[in-house]
């Protein structure tokens, strides 16, 4: 069953641990709601931070919100979870969620791959989109989660966000996208690269109608998700360190024939060049959007 | 030679293997977008900057008359030799070329002339300073004033459409590839490197990437799709290379025959139509994709 991401029953927790510590069966056999039980039980576990290398254990990483206590790194997260720490508790519905994706140009193996990972991640697409309230103001939050083929846009992730814009515009709410994508999806060819111009479309619109649009970039934001949506919000802001580029670090060294110098194209950098309003760690990003929120309610419904 | 009116502009597909159409798509030879626009438009006003930054001379664009009436043209080019090739990057722009654009179509929004574009690049240029400048960004706002200008847009597809660095300037009412020019999500070669870890495996992307003109007219992106062959005396010639002289007047009749009905239009439901379009593209696909519409 994919159809609902909350039940999903491999959780991130699992993915993570696979990350870490290779692969574990026993990570697997935990279902979502049991994610902090499952936790203790693994507390005798280390993890390895994938940035610095430090032991830590598994309790500490996530009650931290998943972020290195020693270096603050910011671990990649699933969409769901992410939802969690931004929207109002149970505030959360889903638009379109039974929306998937299929081959539409019949590249070979796609299909397979695309349930396999399906069964694997626990969604339907790379993007869970919806309404939901953020400290007490409605809004439209969409999710990128880059455990569904490196969270790339496809058709169906392209169509999830545009209805998702399309509803903010009509009822006119304010916008939050939080990205993390390898851009376009490949095996989709053409057809995702048109997703580009379909979903800024659609923001254009929203923007002409005079709403907030807040990006929210997270590691890694890349490709076509750069080249579009990502880059069009009146705010944007990122996650520390997040890498956030147009093209791949590893295509600018081979272009360049040269090494890249260090923290290139991470958000701090993008800040300096003016792409990026503000970095803000994981712990205050709810807040940070809840403030933006506010203040960008038009004046006329506030009480002087 | 043949007379102009004998000349499909619908056709001309012969069998001829995705492949061999990129090598073509690529012929150095090829007529690109300032050899076009010399041959098809008057008094062709080139302007230069972003007027934030800089210039970027892989980006061609300004005002011309186009059979009398003033529009905005504007296409990337690879240079015609070596010296040419390097100034422009082969082709690639910077964000300041991406930015050029943008302006020259807001500016064509506001004097009311309508947009042709000529496509022609491998991609947006990958280098270090073209990200610093911020290319994603760059990109975005042309694929967003692009899609809701309220003039008529006309992109004409001569060579290489690679990635969202030919889409920045080729969201449109209407789309005119020439028989061997392609459109494609990345390069063959980028492609297999990322999907089969594996560049020289390039000529099997090409086979699966629906890049050719005949594979973007079926999935309703391409709307003409104009012949590269020609007949004259017996002899026959094949690929824009050969017979530039024809491929201009073809070009021209193309968008002739395309901008003719945009004329009619009044702004707004110009940009509407055209996000009807941007919403339908793959609708076919969509079909099997993603189902039937869903209501909330």
């Amino acid at each position: 069953m994919t159809g609902n991401p909350f039940h999903e029953k491999k959780t991130f927790l699992m993915a993570l641990r696979q990350k870490t510590a290779g692969s574990s069966k026993e990570a697997e056999k935990h279902g979502g709601k049991q994610a902090e039980g499952a936790a203790k039980r693994r507390d005798a576990m280390d993890v390895t931070c994938e940035n610095c290398g430090s032991h830590l254990r598994f309790s500490d990483l996530s009650e931290n919100l998943y972020v290195c206590p020693v270096c603050h790194h910011h671990f990649t997260i699933p969409a769901a979870y992410r939802i969690k720490l931004i929207a109002d508790r149970g505030s959360f519905r889903q638009i379109c969620g039974a929306l998937k994706g299929g081959n539409p140009l019949d590249f070979p193996g796609y299909g397979e791959k695309l349930e396999k990972t399906r069964k694997a991640a626990g969604i339907n697409e790379a993007v869970i989109t919806g309404t939901c309230k953020i400290q007490g103001i409605k809004t439209v939050l969409c999710v990128m989660d880059n455990r569904f083929f490196m969270g790339s846009m496809g058709m169906a992730v392209g169509e999830k966000l545009t209805r998702s814009i399309e509803y903010a515009t009509k009822n006119r709410l304010p916008l939050v996208i939080v990205s993390t994508s390898g851009g376009a999806r490949m095996q989709e060819g053409i057809l995702s690269l048109f997703q580009m111009a379909k979903t800024s479309a659609a923001i254009a619109r929203h923007d002409e109608a005079g709403l907030l649009y807040i990006s929210v970039l997270t590691n890694p934001t890349t490709g076509g998700v750069t080249a579009s949506f990502a880059s069009l919000g009146d705010v944007i802001l990122a996650e520390p360190n997040a890498l956030i580029g147009f093209a791949g670090p590893r295509v600018i060294e081979q272009t360049i024939k040269a090494s890249l110098p260090e923290g290139f194209q991470r958000a701090e950098a993008l800040k300096d060049w003016g792409f990026v309003d503000q970095v803000v760690p994981r712990h205050q990003m709810t807040e940070q959007i809840g403030r933006l929120l506010r203040l960008h309610q038009p004046y006329q419904r506030r009480k002087v | 030679m043949k007379t102009l009116e004998s000349i499909e502009l619908g056709g001309g597909q012969i069998g001829l293997a995705p492949a061999e159409r990129v090598k073509l798509a690529r012929n150095p030879g090829r007529p690109g977008a300032a050899d076009y626009i010399d041959a098809i438009f008057t008094d062709f006003f080139p302007m230069a900057g972003d007027r934030n930054c800089g210039e970027d001379e892989a980006i061609i664009g300004g005002p011309a008359f186009f059979h009398g009436i003033p529009v905005t043209v504007m296409g990337q080019r690879k240079g015609r030799d070596l010296e040419e090739r390097q100034r422009f990057r082969f082709g690639m722009p910077n964000p300041e070329g991406y930015r050029k654009a943008e302006r020259l179509m807001k500016q064509a929004e506001k004097f009311r002339r309508p947009v042709i574009t000529f496509v022609d690049t491998p991609g947006a240029y990958p280098g270090k300073e073209a990200e610093e400048r911020g290319q994603g960004e760059a990109i975005a706002r042309c694929l967003a004033v692009m899609s809701r200008l309220t003039v008529p847009v006309i992109s004409v597809f001569i060579g290489e459409g690679g990635s969202g660095g030919a889409l920045a300037i080729g969201v449109a009412d209407a789309t005119i590839m020439l028989e061997n020019s392609i459109f494609s999500i990345l390069s063959p070669e980028g492609f297999a490197s990322i999907l089969w870890k594996d560049a020289n495996r390039w000529e099997e992307a090409s086979r699966v990437m629906k890049l050719t003109a005949g594979d973007l007219k079926e999935l309703g992106i391409a709307d003409v799709v104009v012949s590269e062959a020609m007949e004259d005396d017996g002899s026959q010639y094949y690929g824009a290379h050969l017979i530039p002289e024809v491929m201009y007047q073809r070009v021209d009749e193309a968008i002739r025959r395309e901008l003719k009905p945009l004329l009619a239009y009044k702004g707004t439901a110009l940009a509407q139509r055209r996000y009807e379009k941007l919403r339908a593209v793959g609708a076919a696909a969509v079909g099997k994709a993603v189902g039937k519409k869903e209501t909330r």
